[in-house]
């Protein structure tokens, strides 16, 4: 099995190469979506660990996304304080996908299926929270508001200090840290054993379970770690917009974070993440026009990936740089051939 | 009484619905065990081209029975060859790709007929019904599908290209090793499915305005009915749209639509989770 296979090891030099990136670029430009862009990333990343390496795809991770940004919003509404709003909005989404999981997975539910499911429990969230207009739709002090949504909720502040909230600059801050945080979780998840079943799971369902591995149990905990970060994007991007909506919950969300995903390159994690940076960026864009829509470019884009490179962009790339540096090895030193069995190969690992 | 009555109807009307929508859908997923995410606009397309016929002066019951299915049919056969045909056996690839084209036909459809709804009125006025209006449209819809329901009955039980049909959805090498070309009947199986996704489309388009995302409302419930009722085609796809219309309108009509539809849903999943192979898969295992 080869590395990128595998868990892949982190790249400390281009780990502080990115830190130092997202912390020096507010100095050349705005922050405002570079902000979103880095919350979207999150949200690829969430779907990109459990697609790419445990094998599990979400046809509807957007319900977990949707669902971390309503728990943020309704508690911060009770609560004026926003540090337990936070935990809250990722433990409520890692509950429910436990609990989804649990029933999926031990009633052995194969992965089409599972799709299936996962798509119809978005359209149940996003059906209902469409319908709860009205005063009958309260949760304590917060108002569901239905397909308007909720508006106007208490943004991050600094814990304990309810009065010191924290827009602008700061969120993104937040929101970096927050990425790079989940990707170090990523990393330490996928280092170790936990995150080597998972792989083992991806490529052999039936060998781990004979092994005695209870690849149910696996499933389920690397579904509802997944929902937690998916949650904690959700909740990121209500303090970004400032409002949430039914559409967190939609059907054009959860294609798109998908997409984001599959093009960007399963079985990497970086490779979710400049997906989501890129596609999303491209989404912006094409928002500021009327000719072109962005789901005739995303649609159009998926066929090609799903027909074209499957692997996704950037794992192609990472294979036609180290079959290029195997090649340039030969050519010029017979000492390659002994680098490369000390694993010192580039492009290999991420 | 009257009330009963009513209710009654409406709950025929809500079978009619789901089975009239899934047909498409069914049949691709039961011959071919492809899932077509595209379905809900295959079916919006069909509403399209019946609009745009009916505009142009054709007359809008030719417009929906004939030309939407054979526009549809057309697009569904430029689908299979461009884009189905490379992916047969992976079936987690045809569901990315065809939400892929579901996208695309969005965006296209977005940029030819804009994003605002548009509407034909239906050809058939309403009925009194004791002291209730009714619309009469809903019965046509109703006679649509029992039609079309005994039509792929008998094509399927009675010529010789349904009992291809029925052998390559029960043992493809077998079909091929008797000299029938597997790639030919999936094609024409694709196109047959697109071509009564339109003819869907075409039928509802009077009852329901349009817009370029109104696929998104059939297949869910094109989605759940199809793979609850399992892979054989009529009998699994009647005996869930018999459950779940019933479900959808009787919660429908006791507390809400939306909850209706939401329990609907709900007991998708329950159905699901007990029987992983559909209805048919577990009880009327020997039907088509």
């Amino acid at each position: 099995m080869t590395a990128w296979q595998s868990g892949g090891r982190i790249r400390w030099g281009w780990f502080l190469l990115a830190t130092a990136i997202l912390l020096l670029l507010p100095l050349v430009a705005d922050t405002h979506t570079p902000t979103v862009l880095l919350i979207w990333a999150l949200f690829a990343l969430s779907l990109g660990m459990m697609w790419g390496y445990a094998g599990l795809l979400s046809f509807g991770h957007s319900a977990y996304f949707g669902l971390g940004a309503y728990t943020y919003a309704v508690a911060v509404i009770n609560m004026g304080e926003s540090t337990a709003p936070l935990l809250l909005a990722m433990m409520v989404p890692a509950i429910a996908a436990a609990v989804i999981g649990a029933m999926m997975f031990y009633g052995r539910i194969s992965d089409v299926y599972m799709g299936v499911i996962t798509l119809v429990v978005t359209l149940i969230l996003f059906n209902f929270m469409s319908a709860t207009a009205g005063d009958a739709y309260v949760i304590g002090n917060a108002r569901l508001g239905g397909f308007n949504g909720i508006p106007g909720f208490q943004t991050l502040n600094v814990p304990g200090y309810p009065e010191i909230s924290l827009f602008g600059l700061p969120t993104y801050y937040v929101c970096a840290v927050a990425l790079l945080l989940c990707y170090l979780v990523c990393r330490w998840i996928l280092a170790r054993s936990f995150g080597r079943v998972l792989v083992g799971i991806r490529e052999n369902e039936a060998r781990c379970e004979l092994m005695g591995y209870n690849v149910s149990a696996y499933k389920t905990a690397i579904f509802a770690v997944s929902a937690a970060m998916a949650g904690l994007a959700g909740c990121l991007f209500a303090n970004w917009a400032e409002i949430v909506t039914p559409r967190m919950f939609s059907l054009g969300q959860a294609a798109e974070v998908l997409i984001w995903v599959i093009v960007g390159g399963l079985g990497t994690l970086i490779g979710p993440i400049l997906g989501a940076i890129a596609l999303g960026f491209v989404k912006l864009l094409l928002g500021e026009q009327t000719v072109i829509d962005n789901s005739l470019v995303l649609g159009a884009l998926l066929i090609i990936v799903v027909l074209g490179i499957p692997r996704g962009v950037v794992p192609t790339l990472q294979r036609a740089w180290a079959s290029i540096g195997r090649q340039s090895h030969q050519r010029h030193s017979k000492a390659g051939t002994a680098r490369r069995r000390l694993g010192a190969s580039p492009g290999e690992h991420e | 009484m009257d009330y009963a009555g009513v209710v009654g109807l409406e709950i025929l009307y809500m079978i009619a619905f789901l089975a009239l929508t899934s047909a498409g859908l069914a049949i691709v997923f039961g011959m071919m065990r492809v899932i077509n995410l595209a379905h809900g606009e295959f079916v919006m397309l069909g509403g399209y081209t019946t609009i745009a016929c009916h505009n142009a002066g054709v007359n809008v019951y030719f417009a929906m029975l004939v030309v939407a299915p054979v526009v549809v049919g057309i697009v569904g056969l430029v689908v299979e060859r461009t884009i189905i045909r490379f992916l047969y056996g992976r079936m987690i690839d045809t569901m990315l790709a065809t939400w892929g084209l579901s996208l695309l036909l969005i965006g296209l459809v977005t940029l030819i007929f804009g994003s605002t709804a548009v509407s034909i009125p239906a050809p058939i006025s309403g009925y009194r019904f004791g002291e209730y209006q009714m619309g009469g449209y809903n019965l046509f819809i109703i006679l649509v599908t029992a039609a079309l329901v005994v039509a792929t009955w008998a094509v399927l039980k009675f010529t010789r290209a349904g009992l291809i049909a029925r052998g390559a959805m029960q043992g493809a090498e077998v079909v091929s090793s008797l000299g029938y070309d597997p790639r030919k009947v999936y094609m024409v199986t694709f196109t047959a499915g697109a071509a009564l996704s339109g003819l869907a489309g075409g039928v509802l388009a009077p009852l329901t305005g349009l817009l370029p995302s109104s696929g998104g409302a059939y297949i869910a419930k094109a989605f759940i009915t199809v793979i609850t009722g399992g892979a054989a085609v009529i009998s699994g796809t009647l005996s869930s749209a018999v459950i779940f219309g019933t479900v959808n309108q009787l919660v429908s009509f006791a507390v809400h639509p939306v909850i209706g539809e939401i329990a609907m849903l709900a007991l998708a999943i329950v159905l699901l989770r007990l029987m992983p192979k559909g209805i048919t898969g577990r009880f009327f295992r020997d039907s088509t």
